[in-house]
């Protein structure tokens, strides 16, 4: 086998394979998208994303990712702290139950937070009482994307967590740092590419989630369209190339912070 | 600092760590804690660090006991077997790092950085971080970390344990001068003979969780207080039978003695090479190694084996030669008593026997 692997020609056959899948599975399509959003020139494209609906969903979804995104790494570090520091009944049940949100259908999701928020519910009688509505307004939104991106920020912080050696903790202690000074100085510098990583995943996956969504944001126009529904809308109203616009409004923004993730990270590990 | 326990014992769970330990070291003092892995010498370590509770038994630096304070207010500086450097920080952020914790003032701070990257010979490494130094070099950080913020006991968890066996025996002289020059009470574990005999100023042999002996290298190896030390300590061979070797006959006035022999008590050669030649047993060689300073001969004593060296000046011996052996001493031990003994027939001009 491993001479079968050394040979030139199955090195040479694996690697065409493996760029030949990445080409067709996700540079073409991307390229597809770019090209589809230019069909009818720039300036069809510049007047598809300066239609107030368009980009005002784009604005959106952006500005609720980063909530529900803010929102997980707060949850998610502790969470991903408590499940590996902390001993106690049902903790591995708990720590089973973290990736539901990946195995669940996200139009399920969706009919959960429906049921969980509307104005039948307790939650959506309490929300109403104190004066606001959750359901088709933004905080349904920002639930539902916290949902389902829960387990990312967890994941990615608990191998770093375990991984952790205690003494680099009782080094800290050894040279008279609190407890809460040896956290924040030593432990928690340690699980920040984890978080970040997390983080990144999280607010990616937020940007393009539908299912979840479509069913508690009410879709209103400019108030609680998402940029998925909005491309969705697009699809449905025979205008793929408005659809595109937006599409590649928000490609071009998951690159970036990709790109921005990694450059933060190589320049803090100086690597 | 003069640093003292009494009947300090610890259990995890049914395993009993460390039992009725009792020492006391003098200020400026470098001590080595020699025992197998598993023995209790680190427990012990971290207990004085304040990282372990002991169940009972005080610990008292300077005369004040500490039991109560955590590892923070103990002023100790604590050196990890992997280093612990903590890795998103650079050289001179780990050094600092206790420093900063103490809130020394920033130009003080510098000062004591620059002077111990000097003494650890880091200059030029300040801006690395800990995954691009050599195994030596982290040692050396995690030693200038724990000096920074001044302790008055610096404790060492199997400081050479993870480097390779050239530069640990450049390290260890250094760190030996380097102690002598801050005058700084240390400890070091290991479970290194070579290293506790080469570093220390005194050895603590830990077995089971008990102290067995406490004194110089060269006390312990000259007199071993019991057998485990006798036989930790050095290379050496068991002999259940000692009184049927010639010399050592008296032996068997004491029922159930056995006998250990070191290499270095023993001589062999052909029989030209010795003038008491009626002290010798007649022995044959079974092998012979190389041990790149001198040979390793195994030879047949009647029942018994033997294990010694030889010169490479010396004639060669080959396995299946006929030897002749003398053995100038053992170190008898029975379950209440252990002696040693020169062989008898060495001392006495006119033997008997002939």
């Amino acid at each position: 086998m491993t001479n079968m692997l050394q040979n030139r020609w199955w090195s040479w056959g694996f690697r065409s394979a493996i760029l030949l899948y990445f080409i067709l599975l996700i540079v073409f399509p991307i390229i597809g998208i770019y090209g589809q959003s230019l069909t009818n020139g720039w300036a069809a494209l510049v007047d598809n994303l300066t239609e107030p609906i368009a980009w005002k969903s784009v604005l959106l979804t952006a500005k609720l990712a980063l909530f529900a995104t803010i929102i997980n790494i707060l949850i998610g570090t502790m969470a991903g702290w408590v499940l590996i520091r902390y001993r106690f009944p049902g903790r591995s049940l708990l720590n089973s139950m973290v990736d539901l949100p990946f195995a669940l259908p996200t139009a399920v999701v969706g009919l959960m937070m429906l049921l969980l928020l509307g104005p039948r519910s307790e939650v959506g009688h309490w929300a109403d009482s104190l004066g606001f509505t959750i359901l088709f307004h933004e905080p349904a939104i920002v639930v539902a994307m916290v949902f389902v991106t829960f387990p990312f920020v967890i994941r990615a912080v608990q191998p770093l967590l375990e991984e952790m050696d205690a003494s680099e903790e009782e080094a800290a202690y050894t040279l008279g740092a609190s407890r809460a000074k040896t956290f924040f100085r030593v432990i928690l510098p340690a699980m920040v590419p984890g978080i970040m990583s997390g983080a990144m995943l999280a607010f990616s996956r937020a940007l393009a989630e539908f299912g979840a969504v479509v069913l508690v944001a009410g879709n209103i126009p400019g108030r609680t369209l998402v940029a998925s529904v909005y491309i969705y809308g697009q699809i449905e109203s025979d205008n793929p190339a408005g659809a595109a616009a937006v599409s590649v409004l928000l490609l071009t923004f998951s690159f970036l912070v990709l790109w921005l993730v990694s450059y933060v990270q190589s320049r803090r590990t100086g690597r | 600092m003069h640093v003292e326990v009494r009947g300090l014992n610890k259990k995890f769970g049914d395993f009993q760590a460390v039992r009725d330990v009792e020492f006391a070291i003098g200020k400026g003092q470098l001590i080595g804690l020699l025992g197998p892995s598993g023995g209790g010498k680190t427990s012990i370590l971290r207990m004085l660090a304040g990282l372990e509770k002991p169940d009972s038994g005080d610990i008292l630096f300077h005369g004040r006991r500490v039991n109560d304070l955590p590892p923070q207010e103990r002023g100790i500086g604590f050196v990890f077997q992997n280093y612990a450097l903590f890795k998103h920080m650079t050289v001179a952020d780990n050094i600092a790092f206790g420093l900063q914790v103490k809130k020394w003032p920033k130009p003080k701070i510098k000062e004591r950085i620059a002077e111990l990257v000097e003494l650890t010979g880091l200059a030029g490494f300040e801006k690395r971080f800990p995954h691009q130094l050599s195994g030596g070099q982290r040692q050396r950080v995690a030693f200038a970390r724990a000096l920074a913020p001044e302790p008055q006991l610096l404790l060492l968890d199997e400081p050479f344990a993870a480097i390779d066996a050239k530069i640990r025996h450049e390290l260890r002289s250094w760190l030996r001068e380097m102690i002598d020059r801050l005058g700084i009470t240390s400890i070091f574990v290991t479970h290194d003979q070579d290293e506790a005999i080469e570093v220390a100023d005194e050895i603590m042999i830990i077995s089971k969780g008990k102290v067995e002996q406490k004194g110089t290298p060269w006390e312990i190896y000259k007199n071993p207080q019991t057998p485990f030390v006798a036989s930790f300590i050095g290379e050496s061979t068991v002999i259940e039978d000692i009184a049927s070797l010639k010399g050592f006959e008296a032996a068997a006035s004491w029922p159930g003695t056995k006998g250990l022999i070191r290499p270095e008590y023993i001589e062999v050669g052909k029989e030209n090479e010795f003038i008491l030649l009626s002290a010798t047993e007649a022995g044959r060689v079974s092998h012979v190694h190389f041990r790149g300073s001198e040979w390793l001969v195994e030879v047949q004593v009647g029942e018994i084996k033997l294990v010694t060296y030889r010169s490479l000046e010396k004639k060669v011996l080959q396995p299946g030669e006929e030897v002749r052996v003398l053995v100038h001493r053992a170190y008898l031990f029975n379950d209440n008593d252990n002696w040693v003994m020169e062989n008898k027939l060495k001392e006495d001009p006119l033997p008997v026997h002939i």
